[in-house]
């Protein structure tokens, strides 16, 4: 059996309660965010936020409309970040869960530049007393809440949602239940639910009354990400900014002192070339 | 220090000053990035995870380190012994390049402590991995082959017969390696297809990586030769030089044939005249580092003229610098990044500690040894 969830965001009236559970349950401590434009807060994933509640503005039929989705790890059933990790970060369980083992990892970041889905996070330290001999592992991501799951009982998110946006169950099963909703509602969802072929299919999945392109989720392929993928389309949306742009002065200051040494560089080379230029070895053919 | 000093050249140039002062600046930088972490010095984000450590220091340090394996198999393997004046700077340089590479992964690693985990934990599977253990093995195997130089130093007759005895295998070892990890630093960026441009994307990577990095490596060949031979007094074999130039285009015209054939396979003819940042680089890429030099290096007046050889062997470099980056920063799609003046002066402060021990192992080590090895009578 593979374990799956499902998302109807129909349902979704964007009360966060799975957000809280799933900081309660972990042991995720909170963050001090600010406010900057949406109702997303924070406004991605980070280390200690692994489920979070987006908000997209979607116009619909002439009529503005606030609709919620929840973006966590989707356990891909081909998972990229297993494939590339060097050190076996990341398992694939038995149940389909991906889970991680953070104190194996290195730090060469190749699962978040893979994942297509901007998963994985490893903590940027800025905080001096986590730096350099900081051994707790800092690579994180939903676990599907495994612990839980293994011992019978739903994922904290979804044994938290008060309006049943969220399913746990068989991924086979809710599959048939998200085509029975689609076709028992006709004109209530897109005719496409999210995660069921992306990437080669995942346990998360999706069903929205918008396009998904709308919410911001990326369009991907449905071959599983591997190096015996050839060109998808050059589309990779969903990446935010997480710090400030950056500034003129900083490129500046750094192209000039760049282009000062080069300059030096090169009138040094130059120099040295010339000084012996009387000993030039020119062959005779 | 001073005592070695007197005994052999008077004194050091202002160059040398200078890349010892660039060189202490960039060590004392990487010792501040290892203590206040990647957030306190870097410009790295999470959708922007490698940057001009990786973009630079890593993939192009490698490519331009190619010149090792080529050479030495010129040498060793296909026995073309008049290559033997150069394969000691060659190989001496693919030893510093290849340390400064591994280097500059426990910099850029998140948990630069935990870099053995590498040889624990293994993942077969990923490309990081082969880069990784094909690095560790190869510096290896390059500190082995260079080691004589250091022997001979000291007199030490035991260790250097035993180095000469396992030297064409050491070699070959070399060559294989070699082959595994330049194309697989072209296999990283598969995965991420998404993510990096069309315009230097392609299904074949690897192997464009391969061919780019040997055309590379043996004009930095010919610029080592060439600066040394400038700064360090020696003469320079121009006709030696000649010949490794004539290789030259027949590599870059295979890779150009190669990438021009992936692209229109792939479709992606109609990026190149969209007019927008990418396909001027592009084109000032292929143009200026791939098409010229070919023209360039064809020609016999620039192969019997060290400062034509000279200019078009900066030339290949560059392009290979620029591919380099265009895949790995600026083609990448990602949050907006520019180094910090901390990420670009350990990578000045890299290039120059490269530069210092290469100039120091010269003057002090037989680098420039004209003699025939004892084993390849």
């Amino acid at each position: 059996m593979s374990v799956g969830a499902l998302i109807d965001l129909t349902r979704c009236i964007g009360c966060r309660s799975c957000q809280v559970a799933c900081k309660s349950w972990n042991d995720n401590p909170g963050e001090h965010t600010s406010f900057w434009g949406t109702y997303d807060n924070p406004p991605t994933l980070t280390p200690t936020t692994w489920s979070l509640i987006k908000f997209a503005e979607v116009e619909v039929k002439g009529a503005v409309r606030l609709v919620m989705s929840k973006i966590q790890c989707m356990h891909c059933l081909n998972p990229a970040c297993i494939a590339v990790c060097p050190e076996q970060v990341y398992q694939k369980e038995e149940n389909g869960i991906v889970t991680l083992e953070g104190d194996k990892c290195i730090g060469c970041q190749n699962c978040m530049k893979v994942c297509p889905f901007s998963v994985p996070h490893i903590n940027w330290v800025d905080n001096p007393d986590l730096a350099f001999v900081n051994v707790e592992p800092q690579m994180t991501k939903c676990i599907f809440c495994f612990d839980r799951v293994s011992n019978g009982m739903e994922p904290a998110c979804i044994k938290a949602c008060p309006t049943d946006a969220l399913v746990f169950g068989d991924r086979d099963e809710l599959l048939v239940e998200a085509r029975r909703r689609m076709a028992k509602f006709p004109g209530k969802y897109v005719d496409h639910i999210y995660g069921e072929k992306e990437v080669g299919g995942t346990a998360w999945m999706y069903l929205s009354p918008v396009p998904f392109e709308a919410l911001g989720f990326a369009s991907l392929p449905n071959e599983p990400i591997d190096v015996s993928q050839y060109k998808p389309s050059y589309l990779y949306p969903g990446i935010e900014k997480e710090r400030e742009p950056v500034s003129p002065v900083n490129i500046g200051v750094t192209s000039g002192l760049l282009g000062l040494l080069a300059g030096a560089a090169s009138i040094i080379a130059l120099r040295q070339l010339r000084m012996k230029k009387t000993d030039v070895e020119v062959p005779e053919e | 220090m001073t005592a070695v000093v007197q005994q052999s050249k008077p004194s050091f140039g202002a160059g040398t000053i200078i890349l010892a002062g660039l060189s202490f600046f960039g060590f004392v930088l990487m010792i501040i990035r290892w203590a206040t972490g990647l957030g306190a010095t870097t410009a790295l984000v999470d959708s922007r995870g490698w940057g001009i450590w990786i973009g630079f220091d890593v993939l192009c340090g490698i490519a331009l380190a190619a010149g090792a394996f080529s050479v030495a198999a010129a040498v060793y393997i296909f026995q073309l012994k008049e290559f033997y004046p150069i394969l000691r700077p060659t190989v001496l340089t693919g030893f510093i390049g290849y340390g400064l590479a591994a280097l500059s992964i426990a910099i850029d690693l998140g948990f630069p402590h935990r870099i053995w985990h590498l040889l624990i934990y293994w993942n077969v599977h990923s490309p990081l991995f082969e880069v990784g253990w094909c690095v560790m093995t190869y510096v290896t195997v390059l500190g082995l082959e260079i080691s004589p130089i250091v022997f001979e130093k000291f007199n030490l007759k035991a260790p250097l017969k035993l180095i000469r005895a396992i030297t064409i295998p050491l070699v070959i070892l070399g060559v294989i390696l070699s082959t595994m990890h330049q194309s697989s630093l072209g296999t990283l960026f598969l995965p991420m297809a998404s993510r990096v441009n069309p315009l230097w994307y392609s299904a074949i990577l690897p192997i464009l990586f391969f061919i780019s990095a040997v055309a590379a490596g043996l004009s930095m060949v010919i610029i080592e030769a060439s600066l040394s031979a400038a700064g360090l007094n020696h003469r320079l074999e121009v006709r030696l030089l000649g010949k490794i130039a004539k290789v030259i285009p027949y590599v870059l015209g295979l890779y150009l044939g190669i990438r021009a054939i992936d692209m229109l396979v792939a479709g992606d003819l109609r990026y190149m005249f969209t007019g927008d940042l990418f396909s001027f680089l592009f084109w000032a890429e292929v143009i200026l580092g791939v098409i010229l030099p070919i023209i360039l290096f064809s020609m016999p007046t620039t192969r019997k003229n060290r400062y034509r050889m000279f200019w078009s062997a900066v030339l290949v470099v560059f392009g290979l610098i620029f591919n380099r980056i265009n895949i790995s920063l600026v083609g990448f799609d990602g949050a907006p990044y520019w180094p910090t003046w901390q990420e670009l002066f350990i990578s000045i402060g890299m290039v120059s500690i490269g530069a210092l021990v290469f100039v120091l192992a010269s003057r002090y080590l037989a680098v420039f040894s004209s003699h025939s090895p004892a084993n390849a009578e």
